[in-house]
């Protein structure tokens, strides 16, 4: 079963391949996030999602990544916090992030 | 007051204390060079190569533990320098590079000398910026120098279009340098869980490394060694943070440590891990390295917690504040029992050179040289078996007395390195152990040593061969070589001298002994050159992917 699809986030879920969705406040210019995802990269970790968009009235911009959940992702994660221009990083169970909205769209396009 | 982007980058960089810039010019960072003309107090160090204008400022940097600068051209200049930034990435070393940039306008047109220097740096540096408006400079200069000297310390590259170095830019005021940000105050709460730990257990080590240089911890963890009767196994990056003959030191741990410090690790039952980040080379097969040990990690990068082996306790902080806060609460325990069976392993399996005292073997060369510097000779070194031999016989006292590239392992980096540490320190000795391998990948910058006419001796351990690799393929690859030997003999006594360097030829010496001292007490820059064997290889040796405990030794 993929979480993406149940209803709630349940801290019992163990399923190994339970999605994740990072929620990063970053600077807002370009090379940010070859930044953010070097560190995916080198780690051959993978990342379903991606949605970056500039924060209003601000010189920052959020992104949000979809990932699995593996024992290597707190090592990315760490190494994510030390990234200058990475100011806030938050953790969201997959159901209650706007990937769900998003893969409506997606349903539109293949259709 | 009204100047261009590249009178500002200098003028801000003089004011945060920078003395010396060492690089090379070209068509994009011109107008950065033009405006070092009309500065009085910087000084111009002139490379023959960017990658050793890199090591030269990483030279600079590991001996005043303050960030150095260099400077290159656009795409080759920018391309030659990496090496040495990636360097200075894994040593942690605070360096800030400026590259000038093809104009913004032409970016990603394939411009003449135009490369992706900002992309290509991104791996390899702290921090990383391309300069897109002359009115970021001044927020861009203050804060590279404070990231690159904040926490754990790094390599910040700042590409500079050549058209933002011309730009005007008027300001009311200057920005302050930036400076070191304070770090984050040591968890009481897992300090005294660690401290009770230390308490408790009777076989202790402390394993060590670049950390406690970088935080100016050598003191405090003397005195923690010395309070508590815990012995100290050092990494490569370690060695200077405890002077080498101090009872409790046990000498380099991992793969080319000695049998006694190996065995020790083994059966400790308590790691305390400060500055270290249990590189592959230390701890050699993790799931074997100090088998029956708890450990405590302390490092300022919480990211190096945790990353290779399950912590007990897990402190990120400065190593200084932690260990400062740890002393008054670890103890005064004499343990005696396990000094006693350090003492039994050391006398057991011991480090033993064959030869003391002849300049004809290379640990004899190393030891020799050792006898007659004083203690606060900087030691730097390029990469193979001569920095191994080197890191296992030569006799430190004091921090920052000890450069060499370890977590990168750069042929190249000893020589230029030398130069940049006889920069930052002109009234004191530099001797660069090299080998013949080595030693050729910089041989350039013999002509700025030449004309900067520093205290640089150069030992350079010749065996026409790269003598590590030899010794792989000898031991591991059942002789097979290839690649590996120079057959074709090398002046290089005789090339010292073209570039006006004088030298010393150990081998066909009258008395080598002599000849060395003699070499190694003149005034100015010296070459010595030694023959040594190809096949008086660097034992004990672990074998890639084994552990610790199982070596190979010379018998």
């Amino acid at each position: 079963m993929n979480s993406t699809t149940s209803d709630s986030f349940s801290p019992n879920h163990n399923h190994a391949n339970m999605n994740t969705v990072l929620q990063l406040t970053v600077s807002n210019h370009p090379g940010v996030m070859s930044h953010v995802m070097g560190l995916f990269a080198r780690r051959a970790f993978n990342v379903d999602g991606i949605l970056c968009l500039p924060l209003p009235d601000t010189s920052r911009s959020s992104i949000w990544l979809r990932v699995r959940e593996d024992h290597r992702l707190e090592q990315v994660l760490r190494q994510i916090e030390k990234l200058a221009d990475v100011h806030e990083v938050c953790r969201h169970p997959a159901e209650r992030s706007v990937f769900r909205e998003l893969e409506k769209f997606f349903g539109e396009l293949t259709a | 007051m009204k100047m261009t982007g590249a009178e500002l980058i200098i003028t801000l960089l003089e004011r945060q204390g920078i003395e010396i810039i060492t690089g090379m010019p070209g068509g994009a960072n011109l107008p950065l060079y033009d405006a070092l003309t009309r500065n009085p107090r910087i000084r111009h160090v002139l490379a023959r190569h960017e990658q050793a204008a890199g090591f030269i400022a990483q030279g600079m940097a590991r001996v005043t533990g303050r960030p150095q600068v260099c400077f290159a051209t656009s795409g080759p200049g920018a391309t030659n320098l990496l090496t040495a930034v990636a360097d200075a990435k894994l040593d942690s070393i605070p360096l800030i590079c400026i590259t000038g940039q093809v104009p913004t306008a032409l970016i990603g047109t394939d411009a003449f000398q135009e490369i992706d220097t900002y992309g290509l740096s991104i791996p390899i540096t702290k921090h990383n910026y391309l300069v897109r408006d002359v009115r970021d400079l001044p927020r861009i200069i203050p804060e590279a120098f404070r990231i690159a000297s904040s926490g754990r310390p790094g390599p910040v590259l700042i590409d500079v279009p050549k058209d933002v170095q011309l730009a005007p830019i008027e300001m009311a005021a200057l920005p302050e340098p930036g400076r070191p940000e304070a770090s984050t105050p040591p968890d009481p709460g897992q300090i005294e869980k660690a401290a009770e730990m230390i308490r408790a257990s009777r076989r202790p080590i402390l394993y060590i490394g670049g950390g406690i240089t970088a935080s100016g911890a050598a003191e405090d963890l003397l005195r923690l060694a010395e309070q508590a009767s815990i012995p100290v196994a050092p990494t490569l990056m370690g060695l200077d943070a405890l002077p080498t003959a101090h009872p409790l030191n046990l000498g380099m741990l991992g793969m080319h440590g000695a049998q006694f410090t190996n065995l020790a690790l083994d059966a400790c039952d308590l790691l305390i891990a400060v500055g270290v980040r249990f590189d592959d080379r230390a701890t050699g097969k993790v799931d074997a390295f100090c088998p029956h040990a708890r450990i405590i990690h302390i490092d300022i990068d919480p990211s190096e917690i945790e990353k290779i082996k399950p912590t007990a306790v897990g402190i990120a902080a400065d190593a200084r504040a932690a260990l400062r806060q740890l002393l008054p609460l670890v103890g005064n325990g004499s343990r005696r029992e396990w000094l006693e069976e350090i003492a039994r392993l050391r006398s057991t399996f011991p480090l033993e050179f064959e030869s003391e005292n002849d300049p004809g073997t290379a640990y004899g060369l190393i030891r020799r040289t050792a006898a007659c510097l004083p203690p606060e000779t900087i030691i730097t070194t390029d990469v193979g078996q001569h920095q191994m031999k080197a890191a296992q016989a030569y006799r430190f006292h004091f921090p920052r007395t000890w450069l060499t590239s370890g977590g990168l392992g750069t042929m190249g980096f000893g020589f230029p390195a030398a130069i940049g540490a006889a920069l930052a320190a002109p009234e004191r000795t530099v001797v660069c152990f090299s080998g013949d391998g080595s030693f050729l990948m910089n041989l350039q910058e013999l002509a700025t040593l030449a004309e900067e006419n520093l205290e640089v001796k150069i030992v350079l351990l010749d065996n026409r061969s790269l003598g590590l690799v030899h010794q792989i393929q000898d031991l591991f690859y059942g002789g097979r070589f290839i690649g590996v030997n120079y057959p074709k003999p090398i002046d290089f006594a005789g090339i010292a001298e073209c570039f006006g360097i004088p030298s010393t030829r150990l081998g066909t010496a009258g008395d080598p002994v002599q000849a060395l001292e003699a070499a190694l007490r003149s005034r100015g820059p010296h070459l010595i050159h030694a023959p040594v064997d190809v096949y008086d290889k660097v034992f004990p040796m672990v074998q890639p992917g084994a552990s610790n405990a199982q070596m190979l030794t010379r018998s």
